[in-house]
């Protein structure tokens, strides 16, 4: 199916007003969905037969300043050989998203590093850790306004630079 | 008195001999089974998508090299391809037939070196050898062609940094005429031993619904029987130009999705390789290697998800660009990440010997895991 396509039948089911679609961007079409829906969406997707999306591709936590952060699923079939991409945004204050673990199973190593880079929790994860990082790391370092802390158990985080000593 | 016997739990790595590369497993046995072995990853995390970040376009592509350091050419390529979809760059053909000529030898190599460290994580030293020995030669190949024995570095935005050096489709020839019997003689010494073939069927069967469901790729979705191929079924490039088969495990010596079926797979793998490099040779066109590219690379605002097919099944890029010469967010989804987070459900269950050829032969290299 063409998006369109897989937009319409997504439409069909949950109504126009809930999936929101961008066309003035370059590249591949997306579609924004509320956060609240996620589940159930993508039990559809996956369960419905027209579009019997097996597999999650792919799964990335991206950071949208100033205030938010969004989850971007890439669906795929392998049967019907389309692909859908579905995104989700939520508040940095409240980083909340539904975890789809139960729906494709590799969301959960996916989740938890969205997770660990990002700080976006997973309500319903089973094992939400840290997976890149030490357990004891200060904050998520994919977010734009990330700091590097000076020092990390009394290891300094930085040197003074051979070529330019003024910046230190 | 009764002998007390009650579930350990054992350290395996970060450092191990057959953990290939720097990864932690928190096995717990009682006695010779395995209840769980969960891996601790992240050992090698170098952050590289926060580079990806910082970076600007070209300046990243010596990076993807690191991410996947077997696979460097399939890794720079699915780099290059990103931004190229995102800025609607034309590749020129002999470019293309360059890159897929890098790729398939890196596959070569890659399967190589992967079915060789599996039958020596199970005991056999002297397939590892054969297959380091013919690692060499292609090594001398890429070294011929770009520079470097591992992290090539040789797939441009719009196409390859060099042409081919005077003698190479001669030098290639000559190597893939004599490589062919070395494999029909790996085989005989390796596919039918009966020690080999029982020490890895029947081990470690990933069902075709539990591949999908975790997102295996390549060797290891096609070795649970699901005949999927990136390059025949979503072409790229120009391997719809190409006549090759696609490899699917059948479970011929045990259960389908085995230990054996995954390097059975990677061995005709590497065959149908050979064969796609004798067409290139054969198809490649005349012409210039690099597009007319602009200096700075700026895509415009967007966003575009490219997978390859990679020595390590279908690498994922996913790019958002906001406009300038950095992108905005850069994910590199990899084969070995996905391949790695099954081992916790299949090992349930094992022998913690086989723990070992299990990760062997899902192939997973730990730089691919972190990034």
């Amino acid at each position: 199916m063409s998006f369109e396509e897989l937009i319409q039948t997504l439409q069909g089911k949950f109504g126009a007003e809930s999936l929101v679609t961008t066309t003035d961007r370059a590249g591949d079409p997306f579609v924004m969905v509320p956060a609240a829906k996620i589940v159930e969406i993508l039990t559809f997707c996956r369960d419905d037969a027209s579009l019997a999306f097996d597999c999650l591709s792919n799964l990335t936590g991206v950071d949208a300043p100033p205030d938010d952060a969004e989850v971007v699923y890439h669906l795929f079939s392998y049967s019907k050989k389309h692909s859908l991409t579905c995104k989700v945004r939520v508040p940095k204050s409240n980083p909340h998203v539904s975890s789809v673990e139960k729906i494709y199973p590799t969301a959960n190593w996916q989740e938890r590093e969205a997770f660990d880079l990002i700080g976006i929790i997973f309500d319903g994860h089973s094992d939400l850790r840290r997976i890149m990082l030490p357990e004891d790391w200060i904050g998520h370092p994919l977010r734009k306004d990330y700091k590097e802390a000076a020092d990390y158990h009394g290891i300094s985080t930085s040197r003074p630079s051979l070529l330019y000593p003024e910046k230190g | 008195m009764a002998i007390q016997t009650q579930e350990m739990m054992l350290n395996m790595g970060p450092q191990h001999p057959s953990t290939h590369g720097v990864i932690r497993f928190v096995v717990k046995t009682d006695g010779e089974v395995m209840s769980e072995a969960i891996p601790d990853v992240g050992y090698l995390h170098r952050s590289i998508e926060k580079i990806g970040e910082i970076c600007d376009f070209n300046g990243f592509m010596p990076y993807t090299d690191r991410a996947d350091y077997l696979s460097a050419m399939n890794a720079n390529q699915g780099y290059a391809m990103v931004v190229e979809k995102l800025m609607k760059i034309e590749v020129p053909r002999r470019a293309e037939y360059l890159r897929i000529i890098a790729s398939e030898f890196n596959r070569i190599i890659s399967h190589l070196l992967a079915v060789g460290a599996l039958a020596m994580d199970v005991g056999a030293a002297t397939p590892f050898l054969h297959a380091l020995k013919e690692r060499e030669k292609v090594n001398d190949l890429m070294e011929a062609l770009c520079g470097q024995r591992l992290t090539y570095n040789y797939v441009r935005i719009g196409g390859v940094s060099y042409d081919m050096p005077p003698g190479f489709t001669e030098q290639s020839l000559s190597f893939l005429d004599k490589f062919e019997p070395i494999m029909q003689e790996f085989e005989r010494l390796v596919s039918d031993n009966k020690i080999f073939v029982e020490r890895v069927a029947n081990v470690g069967a990933i069902s075709r619904e539990d591949a999908i469901a975790y997102n295996l790729v390549g060797p290891n979705l096609r070795a649970s029987g699901v005949d999927w191929d990136l390059r025949r079924d979503m072409p790229y490039s120009i391997y719809p130009e190409l006549d090759f088969k696609v490899c699917v495990g059948r479970g011929e010596k045990g259960t389908l999705g085995d230990c054996y079926d995954r390097y059975i797979v990677r061995i005709r793998e590497i065959l149908e390789s050979v064969k796609i490099l004798r067409q290139c040779f054969i198809q490649i066109p005349e012409g210039p290697t690099l597009a007319d590219m602009p200096k700075s690379l700026k895509p415009p605002i967007g966003e575009a998800y490219v997978r390859t097919e990679s020595s390590r099944g279908d690498i994922g890029y996913y790019l958002i660009s906001d406009g300038s010469t950095h992108a905005f967010r850069l994910r590199i989804r990899t084969g070995s990440f996905t391949g790695m987070s099954i081992i916790q459900k299949i090992s349930q269950g094992m022998m913690i010997a086989d723990l070992v050829a299990l990760i062997a032969s899902l192939d997973v290299v730990a730089p691919e895991i972190d990034r």
